[in-house]
């Protein structure tokens, strides 16, 4: 539609929304340049370099074992007749709702110095020290077990599209069951894999929760250090923009493999359920491979939670205080939702209904949240809060305004795409009954989006709660959230103190998304 | 009078999208009360006129005029709101938050009686008990009319309809355009209508406008566009139309299968090509006639034969199922009754 420039009441919210966006990233680069050539020798120094070879190693790493884990898992739950392939089909999806910090703290609250297996190998063997666990090792195991659904949800989908009479015409020709396969289905697997890949690698990178509790010195660990043991704040400043090249560079490889064209349409008849595999005796080492992780990755946290959590209760910690970090955090995450959800609205709208260059960067810049770490606004912010913006420095309006600039590409999101499922013909048919711009609008378009807004908020909502180093540094002092009360406790070696709002947090956190999750299918089947 | 009001003009309109020229030098008016259906491909422009109309595109020269007011034009451009326009698009676009009586209100102003009107509305279509259906619980039919409904309510000065019928089941298609005449033509409404199907065209339109790559070929009645149609294009898209090469002889064309009546006035001389419809020759079976049938189409009741002539063409034929001939039968030709042969310039491309 060219036929209309849009009113100024959309362009201009839309764009106070991007400049507000753009804020942060823009100080960080001004304070960087401030500190001119003494930045760049601070910068190319042996620990830059280091901390640059832990992440990169660290990124790969995940990366790859979490491509080796799900591409079988995904074959298996949907394509053969592994026995309760259904249940292993949502248990291993389950660990996306587990923040990685929680996954940190049952890794150090299992494994650590007085940790479960320490203390059970302490009577029967005396065995005073395990073999260390912070580290590499132990960073690699937490972000792993969190990371690795972000490849496995793409698989499982891509699988499901697949057309089975592709394969069908494969062996027809002469190909048997792994030639077909490795011909046939892998290559249309591909595009799902890269870019479940790189999501991965962005969830790596931008990880705090889990490096920071496992002492695994990545990039948002070390600005984190950086910023509070030094006077000096450049350096953390340097390091942070370091931080979003590279999490750019990931980006931009990640919108690449999305704007490829897909391989496959789903033709109306590919609904049709392909055949399952036969697994044979093969049955039982699949069996073993999918208790395995889910074994490691949901029911060792679980158990290990309940542990402490029952230790905390015997031992008297307090419930009523959990439930004040509970109010801190759904208080905080409900005010984040809805700033975020009516943000999303104006630049969703521009974007798909007025196309131009200008609405495509104002949409695109809201895509920064992606690619900045929460470290990094919530250094930007402070930095832009204790210098020119005294009187919202330590509020919640600093720390409500960082959520939104992380989570605007969520609600921007779900937005854009309820908003693509409404016709133009609607609105057109509005107008031409003789109503303005604005007030189609209000009558049609938000009300037909009003689930998508819905559903973005509601998104925003969940991941707010579990964030956790915006909330670190960006609280209010004495503010304390389920997040932080969680990060702190295991710091500190409480164990018991912090399973009580981890488990909290995970029902909360989980059960809504179940709900979403679920609607979401059944709406997505009718 | 006020039937010769012009509610509808478009004046020299054209409009690219980026390198593809959509709609070039677009004339035509329509008058008060009457249909006009803009006929073509896919892809000829239609819809982009509709639209123009409609405010939803901005030519990018000449004028449009609705209701006796410039709407479009150099300096000038009212947006769809406040043109009083009524549009039915293609997939009806009903508004699906809102039932039958809200959407046929929508476009109703404050200080009318909308209950009233909307009854009005709903006993014009014939829906007064559907008043309260949301609309995924109508049916295709029932959809169409309501958002018909819709769009009339307002009392607009012309009605726009993009494709109106073919979202529709072939026989239910017949039924309700008859139906869509009827409620139009008892509300008086000036209609402009978009398809691709000359039947509903030659059945709705009391003008047509036979459009072609982004240009209108033909602007005339429906009689006339089939019987006198301006050029190749046209001939062929109502219609089914072959043409042989033939040389003007006072007043007559010289063909190979005979000298034919010459419908339109051309130089004696001029090579031209001469266009031949199924019902202009009737076949004679002769031993040493010079065509010979290749193909025969049963039709029920008429034979569509194909006939193959010395030259290499070919042309179609429609004889009653009385006059059955097998293929490979030789015939010679003879004109029916008083058929007169348009022929156009053979520099002219056929479309």
């Amino acid at each position: 539609m060219n036929y209309a420039r849009p009113p100024a009441a959309l362009w201009l919210s839309a764009m106070f929304i991007a400049i507000a966006v753009l804020l942060p990233l823009g100080y960080l680069a001004l304070r960087a340049s401030g500190a001119g050539s003494e930045l760049w020798s601070l910068l190319f120094r042996l620990r830059t370099f280091e901390i640059l070879g832990r992440t990169i190693i660290l990124v790969i790493v995940v990366t790859g074992i979490s491509l080796v884990i799900s591409l079988p898992l995904a074959w298996l739950t949907q394509r053969t007749d592994l026995p309760w392939r259904r249940m292993w089909s949502v248990l291993t999806v389950l660990p996306l709702v587990i923040p990685s910090y929680v996954i940190g703290f049952v890794i150090v609250a299992a494994l650590g110095p007085r940790g479960i297996l320490q203390q059970a190998l302490a009577g029967p063997f005396g065995l005073e020290r395990l073999p260390e666990i912070y580290g590499f090792p132990g960073a690699l195991l937490a972000v792993t077990l969190v990371a690795y659904p972000y490849i496995l949800l793409p698989l499982q989908a891509s699988i499901r599209g697949l057309d089975p009479r592709l394969e069908e015409v494969a062996r027809s020709l002469g190909h048997g069951q792994w030639d077909t396969f490795r011909r046939v289905v892998f290559p249309q697997l591909r595009p799902a894999m890269a870019a479940g890949a790189l999501l991965v690698a962005l969830y790596t990178l931008r990880d705090f929760g889990a490096v920071s509790l496992l002492r695994y010195e990545t990039f948002t660990w070390a600005i984190y250090l950086q910023y509070q043991t030094s006077f000096d704040r450049n350096l953390a400043a340097g390091l942070s923009l370091v931080l979003v090249v590279i999490a750019v560079v990931i980006l931009f490889l990640e919108f690449r493999t999305r704007g490829k064209p897909h391989y496959h349409r789903a033709a109306a008849s590919a609904s049709r359920s392909p055949a399952y595999v036969k697994l044979g005796r093969w049955r039982w080492p699949a069996l073993g491979f999918c208790a395995l992780v889910v074994l490691m990755a949901l029911v060792m946290p679980v158990s290990i939670l309940s542990y402490w959590l029952a230790r905390g209760f015997s031992t008297g910690e307090a419930l009523w205080r959990t439930a004040g970090y509970a109010l801190n955090s759904a208080y905080v995450s409900g005010l984040a939702a809805a700033v975020t959800a009516i943000a999303a609205i104006s630049i969703a709208v521009l974007d798909v209904r007025y196309p131009s260059l200008f609405s495509r960067l104002l949409e695109r810049i809201t895509y920064i949240g992606f690619a900045l770490p929460g470290i990094v606004i919530a250094l930007a912010l402070v930095f832009f809060g204790a210098n020119y913006a005294t009187p919202i420095y330590q509020t919640l309006v600093l720390l409500v305004f960082a959520y939104a600039v992380l989570f605007l590409p969520q609600a921007v999101g779900s937005v854009r795409s309820s908003l693509l499922q409404v016709s133009p013909r609607l609105e057109e048919a509005a107008r031409s009954l003789g109503r303005t711009p604005l007030q189609t609008l209000a009558a049609i378009t938000l009300p037909l989006v009003r689930p998508g807004i819905l559903a973005g908020a509601g998104l925003v909502f969940l991941t707010t709660m579990k964030e956790l180093p915006a909330t670190l540094l960006l609280s209010p002092i004495g503010f304390k959230s389920l997040a932080t009360s969680i990060w702190s406790a295991t710091s500190e070696g409480s164990f018991a103190e912090a399973a009580i709002p981890a488990v909290v947090l995970i029902l909360l956190s989980s059960v809504p998304m179940a709900v979403l999750t679920i609607r979401g299918k059944r709406n997505g089947n009718e | 009078m006020a039937m010769n009001r012009i509610t509808v003009r478009c004046s020299d309109v054209t409009k690219g999208f980026g390198q593809t020229m959509a709609i070039q030098e677009v004339s035509l008016e329509l008058e008060e009360g009457k249909f006009l259906a803009l006929l073509g491909p896919s892809g000829c422009g239609k819809t982009t006129l509709l639209r123009l109309i409609a405010g939803f595109e901005v030519p990018d020269r000449g004028t449009i005029e609705v209701g006796g007011r410039t709407v479009s034009g150099p300096g000038v451009f009212i947006p769809p709101e406040s043109r009083r326009v009524g549009i039915v698009f293609q997939d009806y676009a009903l508004f699906p938050h809102l039932d039958v009586s809200r959407n046929i209100a929508f476009g109703l102003p404050k200080n009318v009686n909308r209950k009233k009107r909307v009854e009005e509305m709903l006993s014009l279509i014939g829906l007064r008990r559907l008043e309260s259906r949301m609309p995924h619980e109508l049916s295709g039919g029932e959809q169409q009319r309501v958002a018909l409904a819709r769009a009339m309510a307002p009392g607009p000065n012309v009605l726009l309809l993009d494709e109106p019928f073919s979202n529709l089941d072939a026989d239910l298609r017949i039924r309700i355009r008859a139906e869509v005449k009827d409620i139009l033509t008892r509300a008086g409404a000036t209609v402009v209508f978009v398809t691709h199907d000359q039947q509903e065209a030659l059945f709705m339109g009391d003008m047509v406008g036979v459009m072609n790559a982004g240009r209108v070929e033909q602007f005339d009645r429906p009689e006339a566009i089939f019987h006198t149609p301006a050029t190749p294009f046209v001939a062929q898209f109502v219609g089914i139309a072959d043409f042989l090469s033939g040389k003007i002889e006072n007043g007559s064309v010289a063909t190979e299968v005979g000298s034919l009546p010459l419908q339109n006035h051309l130089p004696s001389g001029m090579t031209v090509r001469a266009m031949i419809r199924p019902d202009f020759l009737d076949l004679d079976p002769t031993p040493d006639g010079i065509g010979e049938i290749i193909d025969r189409i049963f039709q029920g009741m008429h034979y569509l034969y194909r006939v193959q002539l010395p030259s290499g063409a070919t042309i179609r034929i429609l004889q009653h199922h009385t006059r059955n001939y097998p293929v490979g039968t030789r015939v010679s030709f003879h004109m029916t009754s008083d058929h007169s042969v348009p022929c156009f310039e053979s520099a002219t491309s056929n479309g």
